[in-house]
Parts: structure tokens; C-alpha cells; sequence
């Protein structure tokens, strides 16, 4: 139990008034990560509670205004589109960590390993011998309507066989506790640097709190992934020249890019400078042409390369696929990796993995209804007003109806829409996932959160113990995604 | 390095350096105006704008505030500070991670003081704090530059933008100034002709440094001499190309291939002709020409540069 020994104040120690704090706190069904149903504390949480309550409210808003700055200076923002000037906004966040224990951690670990492993198999089988296909475990008819499926891909030897090296897979906590998984990210996952800059800020503000709790470390991530770079590199280049491609300045997330190239020690390259001669990448220096080897795309499969994606697009490089094709660069995460990731394809996960590995998923599905089948989209079109419906093919919070909160007027064009598209759209109940205490002005209140681990697949898998848990910052809100405001906190894994 | 964070670096450094210089020579023809001289207003400000470059759109009509504020706030004017202190950011922004935290924050702070709601009423306030609160953000920013960075070749481009610029900047002033200074007699000026020296000194923030060298007496022939072939003061026109040539000379270090040639022979020549030259030989011939000459050198490096570094074609960088 020393790891959750209070951090002794200094001064006589008066019994907690867990009224005052807790005056704003509403328990009801949903899951709490921090109390019981019956009020109490749970156990890791309770230095927590005890070092909150014991600190003056003055030292505390120090505290938070001092991690503010922090983030600040740092210039740790994200860009929100169609403003003329100031477009930089910082990234919200919240001081108050998100605790796991090592056995919810450890489910999860094993969880992820599994089903990372098994979509690997799956993109390597659709897009090679097609056995799930053929054995009608998951419909041809949705692999080839996926708008992420990409033909170019068939046939072709990828390094290593891995298409997806880097993942953000998106989980929540059910009423019963029980971590399922959401959303599978298998495209281009961003989030890791938030994840690694609010441990930084963290550290600084809760220093004793921190080293009292035993909390796994985290700060590897870059250079895990630098390693699960290198080791995709093509046969015969043992020191590869690996570079991240950014779409550039003006993207969402080129905070991020210019953290993580930094931070590994690599060249932050835009299409613009890639140039391709007898299908190999060339990046322009000022030392003449230099070969590329490995590339961490950022930039969407539409945008990578006009000659064989969109032909309107100037943020990729042209020649880069037929490159790829040849074996002369790794590319990664692959081309089409989003077929897997598709929210229609998610149902059939636990499919998936029973096929590839003969196993039951460690970590579940949230129940999805596929609009496709008859009796599922009835019933769905019927109970507009209790399910979520979404877009199968966006993210970010984008193209989705959340039934009990919609109007008339959206459930009408809703339905409309699901009748004209029905493989367009999936169901799935209003979730009443876990909500985590935030800090508003001194008082604790509770918010909804999920939380996002993520996973490199290189020589093996590895998954940094943490992750990014993202916070529905609005009283009621159950959208997490920074583009709809939410923010984040710091996720401890305790030892 | 990339050749586009090079580039992007090498336009931010200019872009800083062309604030710099519109900022001195706009104080310093507004300080002039006060005296009344023999130089009217409209003289004055039809060489302000010939000596940085005839900007396009800008005209002087008459108005001392619309042309100030043309000269600082205005977004389509490319000289004025708003718009090199913007561009300068932007170059910055998309090179965010070959720059250190300091540099970064330094840039931002100055171009969020521009781009302030208050900075329009802060300038009429009290122009002269405005103008030296801008010069001192940009020294800021080069005092962590050269504190902060690795001096590698990132650095060198930053150098290579600054002392190109500014060795422009300054053979242009000199071309549009030379005429009327040559005309002044050699001693014994009246008041008026002595603020006018002054001035022209301080448009290189050289006053000083003038002083320390030939005293306060000032000839017209000494000032040529001082700010085109003195070797120790960083706005001499000598020193600036001097500095040219080391950071070329770094740059081509750091890299692998054969040296460019061309851009050597550029450099090396501009540099001879500055280190080599009396400024009687200058004075004898024909200096108009002479500061000509070195301009359209400037511009040649230039285009070497780019040529060699930064826009050089596919077919040729593969033949290596």
C-alpha cells in the first residue's frame, strides 16, 4: 500500500471535508472513475483526494495557472480552421490525473496486442489471398464498398507484413466497469504529443504526488517509435534515412508533426520536397538530392500521391506509390489501412479475431447495429431518439446523430439518409460510458472520458503505458474530440 | 538540410533585417522634418521611399500620417514592418522545429505587439518609444538566435539572409544619398548640412561608431569611406559582404558536395572589390556606378544561391 501513502503535508493533519469538495459532485448510473456507487473514494485515488484537499485553494490556482503558462510557452496548440488570424488555439487540458490500475492495465495491454494483431492479418488477407472472403466471415460486398479500400494495394509485399504501425485505439468504460473498445484508429492517429507534453506539465505540477504514486513511464515513445521506424526499413539501407511527412503549417495537427520530428531527431518533410527518379524517394537538401528510406506519413491517402490518388491534391509527392510498390521506401502506416477501421467493419472485430487467432476478444465491441441488415436497420429507425448513429466513413465527431440530445428535424434527415445509404451509417445504444473528476475553479466535478492508448507494431507490438484520455469538458457533453471541445489529462498507470 | 527550411530561414532573417532598416530610415526622416531646412518634406519622403526600393502602391501625398501609417501597418505595402514582421513569422512557422523555444517565442511576442488592437494608438502616442520597442524586439530575436541555436548550418542561412540584406539595403541608400552628400562642401557646414550627415549616419545606426574612428568631424568623403570600406563596423557595406562570404564558406563545409564555383567567384569578387579599393579611387570614378555595381552583385548572389541550394534542378543534382 506505500504507493498510495498520502503526501504528509507538513502541518497537523485535520480530517478531510469531503462535503466541500465534492459539494458539485453528482453521482448517478454512469460509471465513476474515482468514487463508488455508494459515495466512497476508491483506493488509488485516495492520496489524490487527500493531497488535493489539504492544499490551499490559492496554491492550487498557482499551481494551475503556472501548468497553463507552461503550456503556453511550449506554444502546444492546434489549429481550428476558417479564422483569419490567431488560428493557434492551446489544446485543453485538465489537472487532475486520470488514475489505472496495473490489472485494468494489463487486460487492456493484452486487449489491444490481440486485436492490433488480428486486423494486421485481416489487412494482409483482403489484400492478398482474400480466405476471410472466400470463407464468408466478413462480406466481401463491405470490403469492396469500403471508400478506404484501396485496389492499388492488391498483390503487393508490404515490409515486415505490417500495415499498421502506428495506432490510437479509442476505449471506454462501460457501468460495469468493463473497458470495451470504441473506434479503432488506423489511418493517421494523432493525440501521442499531448499525451507526452501533459506527463511533462504534470510532473512539474504534482512532483511529490507523482513520485508518491509509482506512476509507469511514458517519455520512451519517441524513440520506441523511431525503433519501429527503423525496423521497417527495406532490405539492404541499414542506416535509413527516415523522415515524417506533414501536410504542412496549415493542418490541424502540425504541432504535433514538428513535436515528434524533433523529438527523434528527423527531417519534418512536406510533399514539396520529396522528389521521385527510377522509383526512389528523394528528399531536395542543401546538399543535393538524398534518399529517403522510411516514411511516417501524416498525409491522408488521398492526398499522398496525385498519379495514383487524388490528382488535385499538391500536398503528397508524385511517384511515391510506384516507389512503395517497388520496395525502395516503407511507407507507413500502408496504403488502405482505413478499410480496417471502418465503423461498419468494426462490428465484425470480434470475427476477425476469432478467425486470425482462434481467440475470444479480451477487450469488446460497444453493441453496433449494421443499417445493411433489415431487421437492424428497422428497429435503429424506429429508436432514432436512444441510439447514436454515425457516419461510417468520417471522424473527429463529424457526421454523427447522438439521439437523445437530436431534434425532430435531425432525426428526420437522419433517416432520410440511412434510407438512401444504408451502408453509409451505423447504430449503436446512447453509451453511459465513465466519467473522471475535473477541476472547475477549485471544485471537483465529474466529466465523461475515454481514453486512447497508443500502439506501435514494428518487430513486435509495444504500447506505451498510457495514453491520452480526452474529456468531454461541457457539463453532460459525451464528445471527447478536440475539434468539438473537449480536452485532455494525464493518464497514470500505476505500478 | 532541406532546402526549404533554408530558404524559409534565410527570407526570415531577411524579412527581420528589411523591418529593421525601414524602421531606421522612417525614424530618421521623421526626426529630420522637424528642423526646417533648405530639404523640403516632399523631398525627403520621395527619398525615404526611393531608398527602400520605391515600394509598389506607395506614394508620398502630402500626408504625414497616411504615410506612416502606409510605412508600418499597412498589410499591402511588402517594406512595411507589419508586413516583413508577418512574413518573417510565417517563414518562422513553417520551420517551427529547426528553431529554439526562445526564437520562437521572441518572433511571436513581436509580431503580436505589431498586430495588437492598441498598436495603432501606441504609435501615435509616442512614435519614437513604438519605433525603438519594434528595433529592440528584432535585436532580441538575434541576440537569442545567436545564444540559442546550434550554429550549424541552420544558422549560417539565418547569417548569409541578414548580411545580404542588409549590404542591399545599404549600397541603395548610398546610391540615392550619394549625389546630394558628394555636393556638400568638405568642412565647414552649416547647421542644416551638418543634420543632414547625421542623419544619413544614423540611417546605419553609425553615428557612434563614426565618432570613435574619425571624430565628430564629419566630411562627406569620411562617411563614404566609413559605412562602404570600413572592416570592423557590422553595417559597413565590407563587413557585411565579409560576412556573405563566411557563412557561404560555412554552409559549403557542411555539406558534401564539390564547391559551387560561380558563387565563390560572386562573393570572393564583391569581397576584393571592397577590401582592395580606396575610396579616392571610388570618388575619382564614378561612385553612382560603383554602388550600382555592387547592388546588382548582391542580386547575383542571390541568385546563385538559389540556384545552388535551393532550386537546382533534379537533372543536375542527380549527374553527381
Amino acid at each position: 500500500m506505500s504507493a498510495h501513502k498520502p503526501v504528509p503535508s507538513g502541518t497537523e493533519e485535520e480530517p478531510i471535508d469531503y462535503a466541500r469538495l465534492f459539494r458539485d459532485y453528482q453521482l448517478d448510473g454512469a460509471f465513476d472513475e474515482m468514487r463508488t456507487p455508494d459515495g466512497g473514494i476508491r483506493p488509488e485515488y485516495q492520496a489524490l483526494i487527500e493531497t488535493l484537499a489539504r492544499l490551499p485553494h490559492e496554491e492550487l490556482m498557482r499551481r494551475k495557472q503556472s501548468a497553463d503558462l507552461s503550456f503556453l510557452t511550449q506554444g502546444i496548440t492546434f489549429t481550428v480552421y476558417g479564422r483569419d488570424e490567431g488560428t493557434e488555439r492551446i489544446f485543453p487540458y485538465d489537472l487532475l490525473p486520470r488514475l489505472i490500475s496495473a490489472s485494468e492495465w494489463d487486460r487492456i495491454e493484452r486487449g489491444l496486442t490481440q486485436r492490433i494483431t488480428a486486423l494486421n492479418h485481416f489487412l494482409r488477407d483482403v489484400y492478398g489471398e482474400g480466405k476471410i472472403l472466400a470463407d464468408r466471415v466478413v462480406p466481401a460486398e463491405m470490403v469492396y464498398s469500403c471508400k478506404h479500400y484501396r485496389r492499388q494495394m492488391c498483390g503487393l509485399e508490404v515490409p515486415r507484413n505490417v500495415y499498421i504501425a502506428v495506432v490510437g485505439t479509442d476505449l471506454l468504460r462501460l457501468n460495469t466497469g468493463e473497458f470495451v473498445v470504441l473506434e479503432d484508429n488506423l489511418r493517421v492517429p494523432s493525440g501521442v504529443s499531448y499525451m507526452l507534453t501533459n506527463r511533462r506539465v504534470m510532473k512539474r505540477t504534482f512532483p511529490q504526488l507523482f513520485h508518491s504514486y509509482g506512476v509507469r513511464p511514458i517519455e520512451h515513445y519517441p524513440q520506441l517509435l523511431l525503433s519501429t521506424l527503423r525496423s521497417l526499413a527495406p532490405e539492404g539501407r541499414p542506416e535509413p534515412n527516415i523522415v515524417l511527412l506533414t501536410p504542412g503549417v496549415y493542418n490541424s495537427a502540425y504541432f504535433e508533426h514538428t513535436y515528434l520530428a524533433r523529438q527523434m531527431g528527423i527531417d519534418l518533410v512536406e510533399g514539396r520536397d520529396l522528389v521521385t527518379h527510377d522509383n526512389i524517394v528523394y528528399m531536395r537538401t542543401t546538399d543535393g538530392l538524398k534518399r529517403v528510406d522510411v516514411i511516417y506519413r501524416r498525409v491522408d491517402d488521398d492526398f499522398s500521391d496525385p498519379l495514383i490518388f487524388r490528382a488535385d491534391s499538391g500536398l503528397g509527392c508524385a511517384g511515391l506509390f510506384n516507389a512503395y510498390r517497388a520496395g525502395n521506401v516503407t511507407v507507413t502506416n500502408a496504403f488502405g489501412t482505413g478499410l480496417a477501421d471502418d465503423k461498419a467493419m468494426y462490428a465484425y472485430v470480434p470475427r476477425i479475431i476469432k478467425y486470425y487467432l482462434d481467440e475470444d476478444p479480451i477487450l469488446n465491441n460497444v453493441e453496433t447495429y449494421l443499417l445493411t441488415e433489415d431487421d437492424s436497420r428497422k428497429h435503429v429507425l424506429a429508436n432514432l431518439d436512444k441510439l447514436v448513429v454515425k457516419a461510417v466513413g468520417e471522424s473527429g465527431g463529424y457526421g454523427m446523430l447522438i439521439g437523445p440530445q437530436s431534434t425532430a428535424k435531425q432525426r428526420e434527415e437522419f433517416a432520410r439518409a440511412i434510407e438512401a445509404n444504408p451502408r453509409n451509417y451505423i447504430a449503436q445504444p446512447t453509451l453511459d460510458f465513465s466519467r473522471a473528476p475535473c477541476l472547475f475553479g477549485g471544485q471537483m466535478e465529474p466529466r465523461h472520458v475515454d481514453l486512447r492508448p497508443y500502439i506501435l507494431f514494428g518487430d513486435k507490438v509495444n504500447i506505451v503505458p498510457g495514453g491520452l484520455t480526452r474529456v468531454a469538458l461541457e457539463k453532460g457533453s459525451l464528445v471527447v474530440n478536440s475539434s468539438q471541445g473537449g480536452g485532455s489529462k494525464d493518464t497514470w498507470i500505476l505500478e | 538540410m532541406l532546402s526549404r527550411v533554408a530558404d524559409s530561414l534565410y527570407w526570415m532573417s531577411r524579412y527581420l533585417e528589411r523591418a529593421e532598416n525601414t524602421v531606421r530610415q522612417l525614424d530618421v526622416t521623421m526626426s529630420l522634418l522637424l528642423d526646417s531646412s533648405e530639404t523640403t518634406a516632399d523631398t525627403r519622403w520621395n527619398r525615404l521611399l526611393t531608398s527602400l526600393g520605391n515600394p509598389r502602391g506607395v506614394k508620398w501625398q502630402g500626408d504625414f500620417d497616411a504615410m506612416t501609417r502606409s510605412l508600418i501597418f499597412d498589410s499591402n505595402n511588402a517594406v512595411s514592418l507589419n508586413s516583413c514582421i508577418g512574413a518573417a513569422r510565417e517563414n518562422a512557422r513553417q520551420v517551427r522545429e529547426e528553431l529554439s523555444t526562445e526564437q520562437w517565442q521572441r518572433l511571436n511576442r513581436l509580431y503580436h505587439q505589431m498586430h495588437s488592437p492598441q498598436a495603432q494608438a501606441q504609435f501615435r502616442a509616442n512614435m519614437n518609444d513604438f519605433l525603438a520597442s519594434i528595433v529592440d524586439g528584432i535585436h532580441l530575436f538575434k541576440g537569442v538566435s545567436d545564444t540559442t541555436m546550434i550554429h550549424g548550418e541552420g544558422w549560417q542561412f539565418i547569417r548569409l539572409g541578414r548580411y545580404l540584406e542588409r549590404a542591399y539595403a545599404t549600397a541603395t541608400l548610398l546610391e540615392v544619398y550619394q549625389e546630394s552628400l558628394l555636393d556638400l562642401p568638405e568642412r565647414e557646414h552649416s547647421g542644416y548640412q551638418y543634420l543632414e550627415l547625421v542623419g544619413l549616419l544614423r540611417c546605419c545606426t553609425s553615428f557612434e561608431a563614426y565618432c570613435q574612428v574619425y571624430t565628430a568631424d564629419l566630411s562627406p568623403d569620411r562617411i563614404l569611406e566609413f559605412l562602404l570600406l570600413n572592416r570592423d563596423f557590422p553595417h559597413a557595406l565590407r563587413y557585411s559582404i565579409d560576412g556573405v562570404r563566411q557563412a557561404l564558406e560555412a554552409i559549403q563545409r557542411s555539406g558534401g558536395r564539390r564547391p559551387p564555383d560561380d558563387l565563390h567567384a560572386a562573393a570572393g569578387k564583391l569581397h576584393a572589390m571592397l577590401r582592395y579599393t580606396t575610396i579616392n579611387e571610388i570618388l575619382e570614378g564614378n561612385p553612382g556606378a560603383f554602388l550600382h555595381s555592387i547592388r546588382e552583385q548582391c542580386q547575383q548572389i542571390h541568385e546563385l544561391l538559389y540556384r545552388y541550394y535551393v532550386h537546382y534542378s533534379i537533372q543536375s543534382a542527380l549527374a553527381v
